[in-house]
């Protein structure tokens, strides 16, 4: 498989938001207005204006306490669900050189709701006039020989990005060294998560649904045997 | 640091105490999470389980203030199982001396205490010395009066059970620490400490960090790769500006601010100038006079003749006995003696201790100057809470001043690297670098005294030629704190000669007769006639491979990576840990890092080579010192209780706190210990979203939207007590003021069991103020802290005080 993976070791990540900040950065997004809700994590989710956002969760395991960060993004998908739902390339589309799934001012013309509830991670997010965003693999700067901003920004070496080959090679090793590690959803999508614990304690969306994708695929062959009159309604 | 941040890589184990390495010095986890990927274990010691804690091996929470008892445990834990490294400490350590017959310990109290002076006299804790002056030793280390032995005797009280009851710490979690870390005593393993204010700012202070340097000194840990004492400072560039001055007591390079009783040069350089009678001891303090009349030269160039006693007399000099710190400082303008201050890149309306304190003594100037890049609490202090504009007269002038990256000059990160950087953007508007504000201060006041003035001499004499083209020039000031040779030198024994105006090569060449100038001993080497050293960037690394990367920047001292490294090797010059090695000698020479002086190895301790000097050059009797007779509290670390705490009486002794901590006495300095209004231990702490007290980061909105508000973080329990929600506003208090914040209730606080009492901990960021956001509401902890100070450096006691917190 070409192209593009990230490769996100939270063993090592510290939460040290550095990457939540580069991506605001870089993409010139702006701060929402917010408060303490009794966590440190801020904002309390992702939302048109923040692709990236670092979730922190307490938990109990095995009478041990975790503090367990979870830097969410979007996964870039082989076969998007989104981009399935969507049906529509000026608005989702993938592109060729990277699989960098990629969204478009068109998505204002989407159903978006339809499109954030195939998404099997929970990532797209609506403005109010119903345009979608999420990250966008920093594509301008992969494109230029950039890492992404949200790569070159980590201390640690918890996000990582390169060949979809170098970065599978990385994890695999990577999991061998730590005890009880597994990776997430590797098959499927361009953004690896390596964890120890039970990932649904990282975040409810740290797997996909069981079934997701197959179900995008059913979508997606239900629309191909789309009688011809829905497309030129669309016209 | 000893080491430097690359450095912590190669370590075996590394224990993270006082500080929160993870959030407040995030870059360094790359180097932890590398020393953890070749097996490193690390060990987090906190009060709270914080981001640091999630990445660690061992987590052992302790209570606010209790350090030395826990660091005391593990003495007694390495000598009772026999830990250390014989060889080192019989070698490098003044363990083997003999300490006079004066010297003693009952009751909390070391010998010599006066208690209506709240001060020793140190002089009961010298070492006995032979005939020819040098101190006694049994290098069997048996003697009875030994430092080793009296160790021994001191650490014995600190059992794992009386410690835990002092600490809260688990006898399970302490043995766990303790079988870690000192795993490192092993020959060829290395820890290190990464400690920060959580170590500092206390009563104990300096005790804590001595506490840490015995331990590493025992374990061999001092001068390897790996290993050290390291301090990771809270700014870019704090350890350049200690290095430079920034303190009251010395002068640039560690060198004393003069006493009153300092009459002349001569007594200066003879009280300063430590003597040793034994001739394999390099004292390199000894070279003091060189140093001090280089660095007058430098002050006043041609002026400072040695007839004028190179302007000795021109500097102020400092009461005998008397502090002049930040907190006796704002002590003083509290009372009214203060009448002009300069608050110059500070914020101390919020980082001072006391805080309010700080505001109310603000009153009672009559000028002040802010030097910012942005307004903050202190420059606007007259209309902040609870002010009334109308009564305050204090005129302050706001000098708005250009960011780091818009000048040119050299920050000196933890690890001691001196790092040129370039001027990036130009500066914003009518904003001016430091360095000009300087300069033009200088010239009024020049201006101001040739026409009038008490005492002119030290302005009108002062060397003040640091512009190029009408502008500040930090090449100018950087050769200037290098130093030049003021004449044509010649070195015989070195074979070298010099000309006048030629930049010196490094303070080996600094001379005591007026011919030589240095503005800053240490830093003689980072400039010299093969350019500016702080600017390289040579990308490749050593023989030792180790990552010292030497042509990368400068370091000081003369470019050592790592201090000390003459004790990573044994008697022959072998290094302890083959693989990651230091040093080593290879029968004519050192290679691998600048060895700490070049001196042949010492081949026996017998009978030492002639030619050789003890590893620890820096001391007087070239041992490190596990006996440490000049502290103000005790040569051997004691636990005391904090000022403020949640006990009666100390488990440890009867003397409950630090008999000779700084205590402050206006009405503003209320302190309350075991007081039923403020039963809650209560600590600060940064955070990794905002910096100090968030002057910089409160008005960066991607900052702010992280991390908003003040907050208080609170065990489940406590919040369960107190009938507080997660996320609810409540209002803590304490003796001195009280805070407004938003309750974060956590598994990552717990309850500690203090003897047969539970205490509750709770910790308050400090980065708050009310001037931004925009609220107002979010205002600093430092209002609750009190303003009280450890006695060797009057750092004050920020980390551990008494609180309450209730519902809003
Ligand atoms: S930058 Fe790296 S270490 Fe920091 S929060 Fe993001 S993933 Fe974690
Ligand atoms: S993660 Fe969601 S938004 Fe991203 S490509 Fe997959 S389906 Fe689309
Ligand atoms: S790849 Fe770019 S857009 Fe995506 S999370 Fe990282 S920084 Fe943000």
């Amino acid at each position: 498989m070409p192209g593009k993976s990230f490769f996100v070791d939270t063993t090592v990540c510290t939460a040290c938001r550095g990457c939540q900040v580069a991506c605001k950065q870089w993409h010139g997004l702006p701060a929402e207005k917010t408060v303490n809700r009794g966590s440190y994590q801020n904002p309390a989710d992702l939302s048109f204006v923040t692709y990236k956002l670092v979730r922190f969760e307490e938990v109990v395991v095995k009478k041990k306490l975790k503090w367990l960060f979870f830097a969410d993004q979007c996964r870039h998908c082989l076969e998007p669900p989104c981009e399935m739902t969507a049906d529509d390339p000026t608005a989702i589309f993938r592109d060729s050189a990277t699989g960098a799934v990629l969204y478009t001012a068109n998505t204002k013309k989407l159903d978006a709701q339809a499109v954030i509830d195939s998404c099997p991670y929970n990532i797209p997010r609506a403005a109010k006039d119903g345009t979608l965003a999420k990250c966008d693999m920093c594509i301008d700067r992969v494109e230029n020989g950039l890492l992404p901003a949200c790569v070159k920004t980590c201390p640690t070496g918890a996000m990582n990005f390169g060949s979809r080959k170098e970065m599978l090679a990385l994890a695999k090793k990577r999991k061998a060294k730590v005890k009880g590690a597994k990776l997430l959803d590797a098959g499927d999508i361009r953004v690896i998560y390596m964890v120890t614990e039970d990932p649904k304690l990282y975040h409810k969306f740290a797997v996909a649904s069981i079934g997701a994708f197959d179900v995008s695929r059913a979508v997606a062959m239900k629309r191909m045997v789309r009688p011809l009159t829905d497309l030129t309604a669309r016209l | 640091m000893t080491n430097h941040w690359i450095d912590i890589g190669n370590s075996d184990c590394i224990l993270i105490s006082g500080s929160n390495a993870a959030e407040n010095h995030p870059i360094s986890f790359k180097y932890v999470v590398k020393a953890m990927r070749k097996g490193a274990k690390l060990i987090s010691v906190d009060p709270r389980f914080t981001r640091t804690s999630s990445k660690a091996d061992i987590f052992a929470p302790m209570r606010s203030g209790t350090d030395i008892a826990l660091l005391g445990g593990m003495i007694k834990y390495i000598l009772d199982n026999k830990l250390y490294n014989k060889k080192y400490v019989s070698a490098y350590t003044n363990a083997p001396f003999i300490v006079g017959k004066k010297f003693s310990f009952k009751n909390g109290l070391f010998s010599g205490y006066n208690r209506k002076a709240r001060k020793y006299d140190k002089s009961t804790w010298a070492f006995a010395m032979d005939k020819k002056g040098v101190p006694k030793m049994d290098r069997g280390l048996k003697d009875p009066r030994c430092v080793f032995q009296l160790l021994k005797k001191h650490y014995s009280r600190y059992n794992t059970k009386l410690v835990s009851q002092i600490t809260g710490t688990s006898e399970a979690d302490l043995k766990k620490v303790y079988k870690a870390y000192t795993a490192t005593g092993k020959t060829g393993k290395a820890g290190t400490i990464m400690y920060a204010m959580g170590w500092t700012q206390h009563t104990v202070g300096t005790q804590n960090i001595r506490t840490m340097a015995m331990i590493q000194l025992l374990l061999g840990n001092i001068g390897v790769a790996g290993g050290g004492v390291n301090a990771l400072r809270g700014e870019s560039n704090v350890q350049g500006s200690t290095d430079h001055c920034l303190l009251w007591h010395i002068w640039p390079g560690y060198l004393k601010t003069p006493r009153a009783s300092n009459v002349s040069l001569a007594a200066y350089n003879k009280k300063w100038t430590p003597k040793s009678k034994d001739p394999i001891s390099a004292n390199w303090w000894q070279n003091y006079p060189k140093y001090s009349v280089s660095m007058l030269k430098s002050f006043f160039g041609d002026n400072a003749t040695k007839a004028k006693a190179f302007g000795y007399n021109w500097l102020p000099k400092v009461d005998d006995g008397k502090a002049y710190s930040w907190l006796d400082l704002f002590d003083e303008m509290y009372k009214g003696t203060v009448k002009g201050f300069f608050a110059w890149g500070q914020n101390p309306a919020c980082s001072g201790a006391n805080a309010g304190k700080n505001r109310q003594a603000m009153k009672n100037l009559d000028w002040m100057v802010n030097v910012n890049i942005f307004d903050n609490e202190t420059g606007s202090f007259w209309h902040g809470p609870g002010m009334n504009p109308s009564t305050i007269k204090t005129e302050v002038f706001m000098l708005p001043c250009c960011v780091s990256f818009e000048k040119e000059g050299s920050v000196t990160n933890s690890g001691r690297w001196s790092q040129w950087r370039y001027q990036g953007p130009k500066p914003l508007g009518n904003t001016k670098a430091d360095g000009d504000i300087m300069m033009e201060l200088g010239f009024k006041l020049k201006e101001l005294y040739k026409k009038s003035g008490v005492f002119p001499e030290p302005i009108m004499n002062l060397k003040w030629d640091y512009m190029t083209n009408g502008m500040y020039d930090s090449h100018k000031v950087a050769k200037e704190i290098n130093g030049y040779f003021l004449k044509n030198v010649d070195f015989p024994k070195k074979k070298k000669s010099f000309k006048k105006g030629q930049l010196v090569p490094s303070f080996a060449y600094l001379k005591a007769d007026g011919s030589t100038s240095s503005g800053n001993w240490l830093y003689c080497n980072s400039y010299t006639e093969k350019g500016n050293m702080a600017a390289r960037r040579g990308q490749e690394d050593a023989v030792n491979k180790i990552g010292l990367y030497p042509k990368f920047s400068w370091c000081w001292p003369v470019n050592r990576r790592i201090i000390y490294n003459r004790a990573s090797v044994d008697l022959k010059g072998r290094p302890w840990d083959k693989k990651d090695w230091v040093v080593k000698w290879t029968g004519k020479k050192w290679i691998g890092d600048v060895p700490d002086g070049g001196w042949p190895p010492l081949g026996s301790l017998e009978k030492p080579n002639p030619k050789s000097k003890w590893a620890f050059i820096m001391r007087k009797h070239g041992h490190a010192q596990i006996f440490g007779p000049g502290r103000a509290d005790g040569p051997f670390p004691e636990h005391y209780e904090p000022l403020e705490c949640p006990i009666e009486k100390n488990f440890m002794s009867k003397e409950r706190m630090n008999p000779t901590a700084a205590v402050y006495a206006t009405d503003a300095d209320a302190y309350l210990t075991c007081d039923p209004r403020y039963p809650l231990v209560g600590t600060t702490y940064r955070v990794v979203e905002h910096w100090q007290t968030g002057a910089m980061t409160r008005p960066q909105p991607w900052l702010l939207e992280m991390q908003p508000q003040v907050f208080v973080e609170m065990s489940e329990k406590l919040a369960k007590l107190k009938g507080i929600k997660n996320g609810e506003r409540v209002l803590a208090t304490s003796a001195r003021g009280s805070l407004e914040c938003t309750a974060i209730v956590t598994k990552r606080f717990k309850p500690f069991k203090i003897g047969k009492n539970v205490v509750h901990q709770v910790g308050f960021p400090w980065c708050f103020g009310w001037r931004w956001p925009e609220t107002g509401k979010e205002e600093s902890a430092n209002l609750l802290t009190p303003a009280v100070g450890d006695p060797n450096t009057r750092i004050p006691e920020t980390k551990a005080f008494m609180c309450n917190v209730s519902k809003l």
